[in-house]
């Protein structure tokens, strides 16, 4: 029994000194700031998310704010509370969230607001009623428009395009292609839609979805797909195939899926936002709320560092812009 | 034999439980004093709202793993409880009649381990490491990646709101009930005393007239219904009914519990010392994150706190008998 106690008391003792040693080495930073704002991804170790801090941070360097990353291990909902809890705890100024769920953190992120911490989400939106803002990355008219915009330009502005969607039911991609549709009729006449066809967001479904586009249509110039999953596959189908530099494949994908296939020349460029400047942006929102110059009224606008100016917009949602277009030039600079 | 020399008060403040206890205490304190934000308001409404499927599960746990056995399929019961509770809420039945049929359902889960364990004699383990993967399959599977939301606002509340104007929560009332009635279970019948009689030696206690089948099938089947009812709670506290609440808690709960004292070889345990073990780690938790300690770290001191608490009386225990062999050669 001595020795357990003495084990014990030992594992108390570290775990003490633990505790002493953290808080001690926090006084020297951050305490003197006058914003201080927690970010919180839907998990940690996540690349496109670690883009997202260094906007973040970028952003809190810009303002003198004290920008912390905290987060779970696992994109669940139940697992983001704590932190949330934490930051109500703290009496952090904001709290930035990308939502696991848009109403189980609802509780939680109501009891922050009232404890006076503003809360910004950003990529993932809960409810309306559950936060202050919402900075979106992209509305659906500017994804379907820069699509299109890319692949007239790949075909030279004329030929048969079609779609690699994900799958038939995925509401996203649908509402783009309507839009991509009626857009092409009315600004693209000489470019023809020949057929939709549906990867189910699966990589050898897309995969054999390509080639079999491929065949049944000879005179194609362009795939769009806008979905990651699919640009990638219909990326590798027709860089190892006679079709490379033939067939002009677009869409939505991430750089890092992508890179090859820019590097080997079978995709010229492609859209998707830029994960930096939307945690960038979210930051800025945030610290506009605090700082009192914004409340998420519609109507308000404020400045956000390099990104210039931002309007929030219907529903308190600021908008990053346009598509961010990446290619051979650009490609390199991002990781996720 | 060890003879009793101390006095009794030594005896009595000088078990595993108390010095959880004590732990506990000074982690409080230094945690108090230290950390920016723990002295708030918050943290104890918080900390019960955290720690309650965690002790909730924990109280069964504790008569299970005094038995030597273990369930690793709580907190996927948690789950598929949360999916069934939600799913039966959509299709229009009332939310007690809810919560009962998933209390039940999890009663059966428990009583399928509980089958599998005693009358077909499997291990434990193995057994509640294939329901784990079971009781989350069908609980994803149910629901997919959606969530069933929009429960009514005079329940979502009740799992969050506080007593008047105390940092209590209401729900600490339902918790102090089953502590009391976990403890009397354990310490004061003779079903208690039969599952640390089991634990002590499963052989002994049959030849003693123990139904040890029976009493194990009981406990898993307390394990499935318990873990249900905090499926519930944690449907309602979340506000969403998803396959993936709770994953990974069963960790947890076997931390807090061998934390608290009792043996993983079965044998012996008390539910004060497992309250204790789980305020500990809710303690922990929140003082960590409070100072900004990334999740990982906080996993690792979780961890290395539950490695020490299994392996210190084992080492004790080694060392106790060497220095006693060592006076009997002398003697």
């Amino acid at each position: 029994m001595k020795f357990t106690s003495v084990l014990a008391a030992g594992t108390a003792a570290v775990l003490v000194l633990g505790l002493t040693a953290c808080s001690s080495s926090e006084e020297g930073g951050g305490a003197t700031d006058d914003v201080s704002i927690t970010v919180l991804p839907k998990n940690l170790g996540n690349p496109y998310f670690e883009a997202s801090m260094t906007g973040a941070q970028e952003a809190g360097d810009e303002l003198g704010a004290a920008v912390e990353e905290v987060g779970p291990d696992a994109a669940s909902p139940d697992a983001q509370v704590p932190f949330i809890n934490t930051a109500a705890q703290q009496g952090r100024g904001a709290l930035v969230v990308s939502a696991n769920d848009p109403t189980a953190i609802g509780d939680a992120l109501e009891e922050a607001r009232s404890a006076g911490t503003k809360v910004v989400t950003f990529d993932s939106d809960t409810e309306p009623q559950f936060r202050d803002l919402f900075v979106n990355q992209a509305s659906p008219e500017g994804i379907a428009d820069k699509q299109l915009e890319l692949v007239a330009d790949q075909i030279g502005g004329e030929g048969e395009i079609a779609i690699l969607s994900a799958s038939a039911n995925a509401t996203n991609q649908n509402a783009w292609i309507a839009l991509m549709e009626e857009k092409l009729a009315s600004d693209y006449p000489d470019i023809e839609l020949v057929e939709t066809v549906y990867g189910d967001d699966d990589d050898q479904t897309s995969f054999d979805k390509t080639a079999a586009l491929l065949q049944s249509h000879p005179d194609l110039k362009g795939i769009v797909s806008p979905t990651t999953v699919g640009i990638a596959a219909a990326a590798r189908y027709v860089s190892t195939s006679e079709y490379k530099g033939e067939v002009a494949v677009t869409g939505l994908g991430t750089p890092n899926q992508m890179r090859e296939y820019v590097e080997d020349g079978t995709v010229e460029a492609f859209a998707l936002w830029n994960p930096t400047d939307l945690g960038y942006l979210a930051t800025q929102a945030a610290a506009a709320l605090v700082a009192g110059d914004i409340t998420g009224e519609e109507g308000e606008t404020f400045t956000a560092g390099r990104l210039g100016e931002f309007t929030v917009g219907t529903g308190g949602e600021v908008l990053l812009g346009e598509p961010f277009v990446f290619d051979e030039s650009n490609i390199a600079d991002f990781d996720f | 034999m060890r003879t009793h020399a101390r006095p009794w008060w030594q005896r009595a403040l000088l078990t595993r439980e108390m010095l959880t206890i004590l732990i506990l205490v000074v982690a409080w304190i230094v945690a108090s004093a230290v950390v920016q934000g723990f002295d708030g308001p918050l943290t104890i409404t918080y900390l019960v709202l955290d720690v309650a499927p965690v002790l909730l599960i924990a109280l069964p746990m504790t008569l299970i793993i005094a038995t030597g056995e273990i369930d690793l399929s709580v907190a996927s019961v948690v789950g598929l409880s949360s999916v069934t509770f939600g799913l039966l809420y959509q299709a229009g039945l009332g939310l007690w009649a809810a919560l009962l049929v998933s209390v039940l359902l999890g009663a059966v889960c428990g009583a399928v381990n509980g089958a599998l364990v005693a009358y077909a004699g499997l291990p434990s383990l193995a057994v509640t490491i294939g329901s784990l993967a079971l009781y989350r399959g069908l609980a994803v599977g149910l629901l997919g990646t959606t969530a069933v939301t929009g429960f009514p606002g005079s329940w979502t509340d009740g799992a969050t709101e506080n007593l008047g104007e105390s940092p209590y929560p209401v729900i600490t009332l339902g918790l102090l009930a089953l502590i009391a009635v976990f403890a009397v279970l354990l310490h004061a019948t003779p079903f208690g005393r039969n599952v640390l009689d089991i634990g002590r030696s499963s052989e002994a206690a049959r030849f003693s007239g123990v139904d040890v089948k029976r009493t194990l099938l009981i406990l898993f089947v307390l394990s499935g219904a318990v873990s249900a009812l905090a499926g519930v709670y944690y449907t309602l506290r979340y506000g969403s009914a998803r396959g993936d609440n709770a994953t990974g808690m069963e960790l947890q709960v076997v931390a807090a519990v061998l934390l608290g004292g009792v043996s993983i070889f079965g044998g012996r345990g008390a539910i004060h010392g497992v309250v204790a073990g789980v305020l500990l780690i809710g303690v922990l938790g929140s003082a960590l994150r409070l100072e900004g300690v990334t999740v990982n770290v906080i996993n690792i001191v979780i961890g290395t706190a539950l490695v020490v608490s299994v392996v210190a009386p084992r080492i004790a225990g080694g060392l106790r008998v060497r220095r006693r062999s060592a006076v009997g050669q002398r003697t």
